[in-house]
């Protein structure tokens, strides 16, 4: 028999968690600092109406591109929170998650060889959604004496004739890094000079832990050649609901709205009237979630500093970063041999990339209580390690 | 960050100053001073503890009093609270609008202890006009604090 398989999907390794996500869910009384979610419930009158909308009986497919009033309320959002005007009629489309947007978004632009550049350590999704959709994949590693930023220089050194477009993952999982105007303005020359396209996926924006977040679309001349995505996941604590939307020039929403409507139809409608819910009434539940990140987190860098590891400070998302090169070891054996010592599960950096080596990836959507003793046992094991009778 | 540590300090009033300090970017010394402050202003009132009685073998029982009265000139509702709250079994007083004057919690040991006070010590009172007695069956939530609930972390324990 042939094979039933498409060569480009074998060309595709599977997510690195999965093999750390095995071990895991086999122990017992595993702290669990692996967690990309976050730990609050969806505020209440989110639900709530949510599930209104199922006693209303609005049971059915919304149009492809959502309900007219959640399109409405997400241009209100962008305009309150970045000052940038989108037109909910025809450059706004809601999806399935932040994660459908980024699949479509790489199917929309990117023609057979044409290059991506990826900037990692970054969420798992880029590097096969480019692959997937024809495209090149090229990864710029992001160094932590930038912070894990990408630089103009970065960007400069990456980009050939065939590049495209430019994945922007700020603020970052797994390193906690953002983008501030002065380093976004720098990279927009680069971008505009070169004649690229940027998705920049800006699922964490409301998790800020220094100025407010600033979006590459609000730096001139490059809303019209960004794809911005969004959703309601990290934010509104809502990831279960699967509710995302990308943002764009309509004549790339067009085409992106071609891909969605075959793929997927439409975002889930119950979803689709708690977001509404959400975008109308939930910037107090926002600020109150990002108040308990930003406690948990200065918690952590205390931590760290006390214990004497090196973590540069990380202003986004709910990610530290913290190096472990001075314990030789590497990412996957630290973890392994803390998840089996300690009891306490971090994902390794190399997750997120090659250039993870030598980082772990701790998640602070998680309980101070729980917090409090990873870190009392982090502290142990890194001392144990040192005295070298680890 | 008065307000931040008004609200950190109202959820738990346990919590250890220097970590608190830590959580939110402050000075332990400044916290100390300013819960002083607090103190001295009389904005912190006490710090309290909420037991779930219903778990110990010790019997209470918690009643909500609705009072209305008649108010006194020059004096409003002031010397009728106070008159109410100076018994000890009182554990609150609220004046509120609406179809009754003051509102009452009261903790006993039985129905009979507190309806005792009621017919014999409220009811009494001069300027009160009527009480309705409401028994608190049972406490589902208190304080912010929702009892007989424990945290259980249902997420997939590793996720991207």
């Amino acid at each position: 028999m042939r094979s039933p398989l498409a060569d480009k999907v074998l060309t595709i390794k599977p997510s690195g968690i999965r093999k750390f996500f095995d071990i895991v869910t086999e122990m017992d009384d595993v702290i669990s600092l692996s967690v990309g979610e976050p730990d609050f419930d969806t505020p209440w009158h989110i639900r709530d109406e949510g599930i209104y909308s199922l006693e209303k009986g609005r049971t059915f497919y919304t149009s492809n591109a959502g309900l007219k009033e959640l399109k409405e309320e997400i241009a209100l959002y962008l305009k309150r929170k970045q000052g940038v005007e989108y037109h909910p009629q025809d450059e706004i489309f809601v999806t399935v998650g932040g994660s459908e947007a980024i699949d479509v978004a790489m199917r929309a632009m990117l023609n057979p060889g044409e290059e991506v550049l990826i900037p990692q350590p970054s969420f798992v999704s880029y590097e096969p959604c480019a692959i997937l959709a024809g495209g090149v994949p090229v990864i710029i590693d992001l160094k932590p004496e930038n912070e894990f930023r990408l630089t103009a220089q970065d960007l400069e050194m990456s980009i050939t004739d065939k590049t495209k477009v430019v994945v922007l993952p700020f603020p970052n999982n797994p390193t906690g890094a953002i983008m501030e105007q002065k380093d976004l303005e720098e990279i927009a020359d680069v971008i505009i000079k070169n004649d690229l396209f940027v998705i920049s996926d800006e699922i964490y924006s409301e998790l800020t832990y220094k100025e407010k977040h600033v979006s590459i679309v609000e730096i001139p001349g490059m809303q019209e050649r960004t794809v911005l995505i969004n959703g309601f996941s990290k934010a509104y604590a809502m990831t279960g609901w699967r509710l995302g939307y990308a943002c764009a020039p309509k004549e790339i929403t067009t085409q992106m709205l071609k891909i969605h409507q075959f793929a997927i139809m439409c975002a889930p409608t119950t979803s689709q009237y708690a977001a509404v819910e959400a975008l109308r009434n939930g910037d107090d539940d926002v600020l109150e979630m990002k108040e308990a990140y930003n406690q948990r987190r200065r918690f952590l860098m205390h931590a760290f500093q006390e214990m004497g590891l090196e973590c540069f400070e990380p202003f986004g998302a709910f990610y530290a970063f913290p190096c472990i090169r001075e314990f030789g070891m590497t990412s996957d054996e630290f973890a392994t041999k803390f998840l089996k010592e300690e009891k306490v599960a971090i994902v390794p950096g190399t997750a997120f990339g090659d250039c993870g080596e030598g980082f772990l990836r701790i998640s602070y959507a998680s309980s101070m209580e729980n917090l409090k003793i990873a870190m009392e046992r982090l502290s142990n094991f890194v001392a144990r390690l040192r005295k070298g009778n680890g | 960050m008065r307000e931040k540590l008004l609200s950190m300090i109202e959820k738990n009033s346990r919590i250890d100053l220097k970590e608190l300090a830590v959580m939110m970017g402050e000075e332990e010394i400044d916290l100390v001073n300013e819960l002083a402050a607090l103190e001295e202003e009389g904005i912190i009132c006490g710090y309290h503890t909420l037991i779930d009685w219903e778990k110990t073998s010790i019997e209470k029982v918690t009643a909500l009093i609705e009072v209305r009265v008649t108010p006194q000139r020059g004096q409003g509702f002031d010397n009728i609270a106070e008159r109410i709250y100076k018994y000890p079994e009182v554990t609150s007083v609220y004046l509120i609008s609406g179809g009754y004057d003051l509102l009452v919690t009261l903790e006993g040991k039985s129905l009979k202890e507190i309806s005792g006070f009621v017919s014999d010590k409220l009811s009494t009172l001069d300027t009160i006009l009527s009480t309705a007695t409401h028994f608190i069956l049972k406490k589902y939530k208190d304080h912010g604090t929702i009892l007989n609930k424990n945290y259980e972390d249902i997420r997939e324990k590793v996720t991207p």
